[in-house]
């Protein structure tokens, strides 16, 4: 099972004693101000995790791939994370499940 | 934005709460985003994006100093895939804000 806001919100409450309430909203506004920090062209660097990068990209050719028609793929913007070494070595350390 | 940064701005929205407390969320928040992640585990946020892990095969690499083979074992990558809110608001804005750290 994948973890969701209810998962941190549920955490906040056990370990910091936030109500439900404030648990619910504090994990709202965290994920809504980094969406708004990249929507006004600021990158995020959160240390201990990640950046969460921007990146423009020009416009180029594309195809649809059902039907092999050739279509051009406009010119945008696009965020991109880079772990942070920290989460990387932790992650590297997880050998999975098979 | 850093996360110091981030701090101030979610304790100015919500002015009942100590610093210390939102400060104290913030790491919280992101402690758990590392221990899901370093335990395998999915991370799915609606209208934000998810954090996934993807397999690096194992591989065989060289050494630039000596030139030398070293085998790589498999390893896991943290992964994030933007949602589709995220990916649109970030879209529409590109042209009014310049990129900035």
């Amino acid at each position: 099972m994948a973890l969701t806001k209810a998962d941190f919100a549920e955490r906040l409450f056990d370990e910091l004693g936030l109500n439900k309430r404030e648990a619910k909203d504090m994990v709202e506004l965290f994920f809504e101000e980094i969406k708004r920090s990249l929507e006004h062209g600021e990158q995020v660097k959160l240390s201990g995790f990640g950046k969460f990068e921007l990146r423009d990209k020009k416009s180029r050719p594309g195809r649809n791939p059902k039907t092999g028609k050739e279509i051009p793929i406009s010119a945008r913007r696009v965020v991109t994370f880079r772990s942070g070494q920290k989460l990387k070595v932790r992650v590297e350390a997880y050998a999975g499940t098979e | 934005m850093t996360k110091s940064e981030l701090i101030e701005a979610l304790a100015k929205q919500q002015p009942h709460l100590a610093l210390k407390d939102v400060e104290l969320a913030v790491k919280c928040i992101i402690e758990k985003m590392n221990q899901a992640l370093s335990s395998g585990e999915r991370i799915e946020i609606r209208g934000f994006g998810s954090f996934s892990l993807h397999l690096r095969p194992l591989r065989i690499g060289r050494n630039p100093k000596t030139g030398e083979s070293v085998v790589l074992s498999k390893k896991y990558v943290p992964y994030f895939k933007p949602g589709k809110e995220l990916r649109d608001r970030v879209d529409a804005s590109g042209e009014k804000f310049k990129i900035v750290d």
